[in-house]
């Protein structure tokens, strides 16, 4: 009996292991096609977008001319030519450049932001005026693409954006080390700009940030209280059978819904203001009520029963067994989930375009009713600009956006393993 | 203990909540230009905007793209600092539009014409130039093309270039396009299609006779797969286009302009897309571009009217101002001088005889 029972076994053993291995290959096989993909993605995102990081600038000998700046004895902030000022100091160093269109193409090399540079200086230090300073200014976009490699100076001049005139100034720059790539504060200062050279995503990040605090504000709450009335209070009964489903329905709505939601009720209903960090706040917070609701429930039931029996059992009453007890326990789960939902919002742009926060915004928001974007909206407005160096910006500010990600998800992780409990 | 912290954060999250509505409650003025419409003018609309913003005292207006139609529909719906002071428009405003403006109290409005836009067909550098007229653009995108007998319409039959013109390349018909939303799609629909269309005797004659066909004829593209939709994005066509040699794409001449080293843009009726060429009305697929200003919004949204002299200005519109530099064509000299004054002095349209 016994002999010929491991004969059967022995017999089907080959079969049993090939089959074994040949599952654990194609587990193995799955898990390397997905870290393939991710590769391609990270090594193609960050070999486009770290050249965002650095950004060409010119070496100019300004003089603060007070005769261009200050014609009648005062420096009218507005109206005063201080893109003259850069202009002068590049004409300087090529004396033989003349001719309308030469010295256009000559200017050209050099931002528009340039003369907003030296203004803001004059303004920090006015006793620059009259004098001669070293200084860095921003060179143009195509400039900038030129250093990076991305623009081809053996093709055609007709097809380039950059001309034969304009590539010896160049070359006679840098042979004189005054053009040179530094790290690109500006992208980090800035807000949206259409000159690629000045654009940068603080106001995304400041509308992104407005809009998850109104978020967390709204949503953790509300979700935790709703979560534990239905787990702790609400009677079993047809009703919260029918409470519960529509959650689970709600978290599965697409997002663009509750833009359509918000757009009717918080801003032709409410009259809030429109493209407001506020009312995306708003928005995002039903988005990720539901979220919030199913995992806080999830870590309320995840609480032993004897450890609410024992509560009851000394005396304490319902309340004080959820506030003493409960949510304690359950609060690194709650955390987690309100963690992930917020990264769900973080990366949301379809709800946003219904309440005008697809928009181009360059002042950086200063509070939750002022017009703000956030980092999704921003990688998809530069993602559609025709400028060139647009490109690596997007990629840029992908990474920011990633990082942003990686950082909550890493909250959560933390937050969880510090508070969790074992029984 | 917790008890206590759960109270306080309750009280906390109150107060936060006032201060929320605080904020939303002070919304009753508003310091920032509002400007909505277009995706074409979308990008001249925002240099001239950022420029302002920086040379200027007042907020960097704020630009929304939401198409032509929708500006235009928010734009109408009324008077006061919820609605839009400016719409950018890819095409002239509708009777319709116009009387929609009138009914919700929007009845002076100063039309400006701010440029030309010409829409091209361009492909690869890499790969040959096709030189079309619209007659063969029409037969390679039309649903419909007329068929061997008198007055008859045929499924479109054609696959290759070759088999439109035996001079164009054996390879198949691929374009790359805008989808029906965009007003790029319109305009190409209504320059380049039906101005081909209407080179055939009977179907121009449909148009007097049967206006609903002659549209319908006209203005259907195919849907067997010669002619993809690729979204609103024309950094994807691009991408598309390097990669497919044999490919075809639809854009704004602003963009073929910033990528010239990458595709060119194909002759139409044996005109070249070019800047000059488009600037003097030779290039056929080319359209005016717009906006519209509220007058009863001048003087009450602070820098409105700046804005709009910035917008008219010659360092912005010029022949060699910054707009022209991002591909907008400008109007000739006189037609600027004349639309700049018009502006200064705030001289609405006639809304009732549009």
């Amino acid at each position: 009996m016994s002999e010929s029972t491991r004969k059967k076994v022995s017999a089907g053993l080959a079969r049993r292991r090939r089959k074994e291995r040949v599952f654990r290959m194609t587990g193995l096989l799955a898990t390397t096609v997905g870290i393939v993909f991710l590769v391609v993605f990270f090594v193609d995102l960050i070999g486009k977008g770290s050249s965002a990081f650095r950004q060409t600038f010119v070496n100019l000998e300004v003089n603060f001319d007070a005769a261009i700046v200050a014609p009648d004895g005062s420096v009218d902030l507005q109206y005063a030519d201080f893109d003259a000022l850069a202009r002068n100091a590049l004409r300087g160093l090529f004396p033989e450049v003349s001719g309308r269109g030469p010295l256009r193409e000559l200017n050209q090399l050099l931002s528009v932001g340039a003369g907003y540079q030296l203004r803001d200086m004059l303004v920090e230090n006015p006793d620059l005026l009259g004098m001669t300073q070293s200084v860095w200014l921003p060179a143009s976009s195509n400039v900038d693409m030129l250093q990076k490699g991305n623009i081809d100076a053996s093709i055609d001049a007709s097809l380039r954006t950059i001309s034969d005139a304009q590539l010896a100034w160049i070359d006679a720059l840098q042979r004189t080390g005054r053009l040179e790539l530094h790290w690109n504060r500006a992208f980090f200062t800035n807000g949206d700009s259409r000159e690629p050279e000045l654009a940068g995503i603080r106001g995304a990040l400041v509308g992104s940030f407005y809009m998850l605090l109104v978020t967390l504000v709204l949503a953790l709450p509300i979700g935790v209280a709703a979560a534990i009335y239905l787990e702790e209070f609400a009677p079993r009964n047809r009703w919260s059978d029918l409470i519960e489903v529509n959650i689970n329905n709600l978290a599965a709505v697409p997002s663009i819904v509750f833009g359509l939601l918000g757009l009717a009720v918080f801003i032709n209903w409410a009259a809030l203001p429109r493209s407001a960090p506020l009312v995306g706040g708003l928005v995002l917070s039903l988005l990720t009520l539901p979220v919030i609701i199913i995992a806080s429930r999830a870590a309320i039931k995840a609480v032993p029963p004897s450890i609410r029996n024992a509560a009851l059992g000394l005396g304490a009453s319902r309340m004080q067994v959820v506030f003493h007890h409960v949510m304690p326990l359950s609060l690194p789960g709650m955390l987690t989930g309100a963690i992930i939902g917020m990264s769900r919002a973080l990366g949301e742009s379809a709800p946003l375009l219904m309440i005008g926060m697809v928009a181009f915004i360059v002042d950086v928001p200063a509070g939750l009713s002022d017009p703000a974007t956030a980092l999704p909206v921003q990688i998809y407005l530069w993602a559609d600009s025709p400028e060139r160096a647009f490109a690596e910006r997007t990629s840029a500010a992908i990474m920011v956006l990633l990082g942003f990600l990686m950082l909550m998800n890493l909250v959560a992780v933390v937050l969880r393993k510090r508070m969790e409990q074992k029984w | 203990m917790a008890n206590k912290i759960t109270v306080r954060a309750s009280i906390t999250c109150g107060l936060i909540l006032a201060a929320l509505c605080g904020t939303a409650g002070a919304q009753s003025a508003r310091d920032h230009i509002y400007v909505v419409g277009s995706s074409t003018v979308y990008p001249f609309s925002t240099v001239a905007a950022e420029r302002f913003g920086r040379g200027s005292e007042f907020k960097t207006p704020k630009v929304e793209s939401t198409g032509t139609g929708g500006g235009l529909k928010m734009f109408c719906d009324g008077i006061g600092v919820d609605f839009p002071d400016i719409a950018n428009t890819s095409r002239a405003i509708k009777s319709s539009e116009a009387a929609s403006c009138a009914a919700n109290g929007v009845d002076e409005v100063i039309e400006v014409k701010i440029g030309y836009d010409g829409i091209v067909l361009a492909n690869s550098l890499r790969a040959p130039a096709i030189a079309l007229s619209r007659l063969e653009i029409f037969l390679a995108l039309a649903k419909q093309v007329p068929g061997k007998g008198a007055n008859e319409l045929v499924d479109n039959p054609y696959r290759l270039w070759s088999d439109i013109n035996p001079n164009f390349p054996a390879t198949r018909i691929e374009v790359l396009g805008p989808p029906p939303t965009s007003g790029t799609r319109d305009a190409f629909v209504e320059l380049a299609m039906e101005g081909g269309c209407s080179g055939i005797g009977w179907i121009k004659e449909l148009k007097s006779t049967d206006e609903t066909r002659y549209k319908a004829v006209c203005h259907s593209i195919r849907e067997d797969g010669a002619y993809v939709e690729a979204g609103e994005n024309d950094n994807l066509i691009l991408q598309k286009l390097e990669a497919n040699l044999s490919a075809m794409g639809i854009f704004g001449f602003s963009f073929l302009d910033q990528n010239a080293e990458k595709v060119r843009g194909s002759a139409v009726d044996g005109v070249e897309p070019s800047f000059d060429n488009i600037a003097d009305g030779s290039y056929s697929v080319a359209r005016p571009l717009y906006f519209y200003a509220k007058k009863a919004h001048v003087d009450v949204i602070p820098g409105l009217r700046g804005f709009l002299r910035e917008f008219t200005s010659e360092r912005a519109w010029g022949d060699d101002g910054y707009l022209s530099e991002r591909g907008l064509i400008p109007m000739p000299a006189e037609e600027r001088a004349q639309i700049a004054a018009n502006v200064l002095e705030l001289v609405p349209m006639d809304l009732a005889g549009n």
